[in-house]
């Protein structure tokens, strides 16, 4: 059980450096998975220790709600591509000041 | 309701409608509203007349149309109280009102607020006929505010013309004045009786401390005085003058005016219990009759004249309510009603003759070019002047005679001596307007007033002659005074006949007072026995004094406006500008600069933004980690 949970706490904090350290998008989303995916190794370890059935319909639950968010996310990805002619996430700065 | 209730409450409606008619569908009545107007008020007057002979031939009654205001133990109604001295009140209001009216189609044809100013003569009958109506204080003080509203509106009807409008915004901020002590006295009274049925306070009167009577009745009092133009509120009157002639003579002359008066005399009780208050009013009315009688001598203004001259008149009801005299001063205000009411009518008739001008210099000869205007005129100043015949001999000898009689010999020389000054200075407008060569501009087109504006002054004139029968036999034996003078059986007397002077003698002092007034008119202008400029020129200071108007607008200006017109700059540019504008405008800038600081924050690194949301959320996991 602890075992199952240091190992998602690593890949939670691998995901969390990604995305505060890198600067391009597709790696940030990929990061971003990671860290879902992380939080989804949580959720059936200790609903596997506890005998509980809601961990694991919560783990369907994230995975549909990832899936929906990458499509849009890829989406934006896409336009802010076409928009700049690059991912790097620095460029997009209007909001600015 | 019973019969004789809902023809009480009939009478208000049909002004009231009347209003709401005019004021929201008046362009698609045009020139109708006034015809329409005028038939409705005449309604009110029928069913005030039928009104009037329920009461004479049974009795008084009250009756309450619907509760008002329910707090606690205070109880107020929409009720009427209907007796002798409120009948005499509403068949005069809406007798007068109706001929105004008619009158008044004539009068102000073609002005393009035709609509608008019957809409809002309607509402000043409406809320006269309430005030008169009213039996509580806060009735009365709603509609006492009402028709100065009224009044005011009217007085800057031409609103264009900022003489007009000035003197429309005068008129209601000097009866501020007056009301604020009215208003104060109102709270006294309920301080001090727990109601506001006139009823009830009357039967409570008796038994209250004397000085806290004085006390109320004297701020009531401040608000006759600021109501009904006397010293030293009367600065507003004359120049209400800038509104059409007409509300004049309805407003100014016949009604509102004349509020003050039927308030004491609703208030008898209360003001008979404090001898001191109706001493105050006594020398306030004498003193008013004589000052504005005095200013009227050498104005120029023909309506000016009948304004300073209604000041005055107003100013011997005063004297008679002041010594107790109640019924006197109630004849004394329907004869002037009627008398002053026509004075102005013909006095707009001759401006509407002349294309609307006023003064005397620029005027005589009209005789033969206005018959009918000059002689309901004559008739009118020859009831001014208390000649008999005519009603104002009746009713203001009545008052004369019992303020001789009462034992107020000084206020009764000073009333003969107004007397005397009263019949020279309409007469003086007479003789110089009708009379004399003529001095009108060559171009003007003199010419009569149609027939819808003479027929009404012919009534009027024929009232002014024979009201006065109801005078007779004179003075404390005549009809009108066993009439109403049951309604005063209330009060103290606190003011016994000393004398009994027979009224024939006291009369003829006063008639002969009349006549030399008239006489010496006629030797200055008309015999030219004395050159009037001779006269000015000896006398000119005291002649300055009148003509100026004792400068009494000067001295409010300098003492009040100006010092107020500092203060007020004082705190515009200093209070408003410096301290509260600079406060608000201090800590909007202060938000303002901080802002600028703040939004470097923004500064479009997402790196750095969820940096600085991580470094939050574990700074937030670390703290419910120790606690």
């Amino acid at each position: 059980m602890n075992n199952y949970l240091i190992v998602a706490g690593i890949i939670f904090c691998i995901g969390a450096l990604g995305v505060l350290m890198r600067k391009n998008l597709i790696i940030v989303f990929m990061s971003l998975e990671l860290m879902f995916n992380a939080a989804n190794l949580g959720f059936v370890a200790v609903s596997n220790r506890l005998n509980l059935i809601s961990g694991d319909v919560f783990v369907i639950f994230v995975m549909v709600v990832a899936a929906a968010e990458a499509a849009v996310a890829l989406g934006i990805i896409v336009a802010f591509y076409r928009e700049k002619g690059t991912v790097d996430m620095d460029k997009a700065n209007e909001l600015k000041n | 309701m019973d019969f004789k209730t809902s023809i009480t409450w009939l009478i208000p409606l049909f002004p009231l409608a009347g209003w709401l008619l005019w004021g929201l569908f008046g362009r698609y009545f045009k020139g109708f509203s006034g015809y329409l107007a005028s038939a409705f008020i005449g309604i009110s007057f029928i069913l005030s007349v039928i009104l009037f002979f329920i009461v004479a031939y049974s009795h008084g009654f009250t009756d309450t149309l619907y509760p008002w205001v329910h707090a606690g133990t205070l109880k107020v109604g929409v009720s009427a109280v209907i007796d002798r001295l409120s009948v005499i009140m509403l068949v005069m209001v809406t007798g007068v009102s109706t001929l105004v009216h008619i009158y008044s189609i004539g009068y102000m044809q073609d002005d393009k607020g035709f609509s608008r100013y019957f809409s809002f003569l309607n509402l000043f009958v409406f809320s006269m006929i309430m005030l008169v109506m009213s039996n509580n204080v806060l009735l009365l003080y709603v509609f006492w505010e009402a028709v100065g509203f009224c009044s005011y509106i009217l007085i800057g009807f031409w609103y264009e013309k900022k003489s007009a409008s000035d003197a429309g915004k005068k008129a209601f901020i000097v009866n501020r004045v007056g009301d604020f002590g009215f208003a104060t006295g109102i709270f006294l009274l309920f301080m001090s009786t727990k109601t506001l049925n006139y009823e009830k306070i009357f039967a409570m009167v008796p038994t209250m401390p004397t000085l806290t009577v004085t006390v109320i009745a004297l701020l009531l009092f401040a608000g006759a005085v600021g109501k009904s133009a006397q010293f030293p509120l009367h600065v507003w009157l004359p120049d209400a003058m800038e509104g059409p002639t007409p509300v004049s003579a309805l407003i100014h002359a016949a009604t509102m005016v004349t509020a003050g008066v039927y308030m004491i005399a609703r208030f008898h009780v209360l003001f008979s219990y404090s001898h001191t208050a109706s001493e105050v009013v006594l020398i306030v009315g004498t003193f008013t009759a004589f000052f504005a009688a005095f200013i009227a001598l050498t104005q120029y203004d023909i309506k000016r004249i009948v304004a300073y001259s209604t000041v005055s008149q107003l100013g011997y009801m005063f004297m008679a309510v002041g010594i107790g005299s109640y019924t006197a001063g109630m004849f004394h205000l329907i004869s002037h009603a009627i008398f002053k009411g026509l004075l102005f009518l013909t006095a707009g008739s001759v401006m509407h003759g002349l294309s609307g001008e006023l003064d005397l210099r620029k005027m005589g000869g009209l005789y033969s070019k206005m018959k009918t205007t000059a002689i309901t005129f004559i008739v009118g100043g020859l009831a001014l002047s208390g000649i008999p015949p005519f009603s104002g001999f009746f009713s203001k000898d009545a008052i004369l005679a019992d303020v001789y009689n009462k034992g107020f010999y000084f206020a009764w020389v000073i009333g003969e001596i107004t007397a005397l000054m009263t019949a020279f200075y309409i007469f003086r407008l007479i003789f110089l307007a009708f009379f004399s060569e003529s001095k009108v501009d060559k171009n003007l087109h003199v010419h009569e007033s149609p027939k819808i504006m003479t027929v009404p002054m012919i009534i009027m004139a024929f009232f002014a002659l024979t009201i006065g029968f109801l005078g007779i036999p004179p003075f404390n034996h005549s009809v009108f005074y066993n009439f109403l003078n049951v309604d005063f059986q209330n009060a103290k007397n606190f003011a016994p006949a000393v004398n009994g002077m027979p009224w024939y003698v006291l009369s003829s002092i006063s008639v002969a007072a009349g006549l030399i007034g008239i006489y010496i008119a006629y030797l200055l202008y008309i015999k030219k026995a004395v050159d009037p400029e001779k006269i000015k020129t000896i006398f000119k200071p005291v002649y300055a004094l009148s003509y100026n108007k004792v400068y009494i607008d000067e001295i409010y200006n300098f003492l009040i406006v100006k010092p107020l017109l500092v203060f007020f700059d004082f705190l515009w540019k200093v209070v408003d500008i410096k301290i509260i504008d600079g406060a608000v405008n201090g800590i909007a800038g202060a938000f303002g600069s901080f802002s600028v600081k703040a939004r470097k924050i923004q500064n479009g690194m997402l790196m750095s933004y969820l940096l600085t949301i991580s470094i939050g959320v574990a700074a937030v996991l670390f703290y419910y980690f120790i606690r």
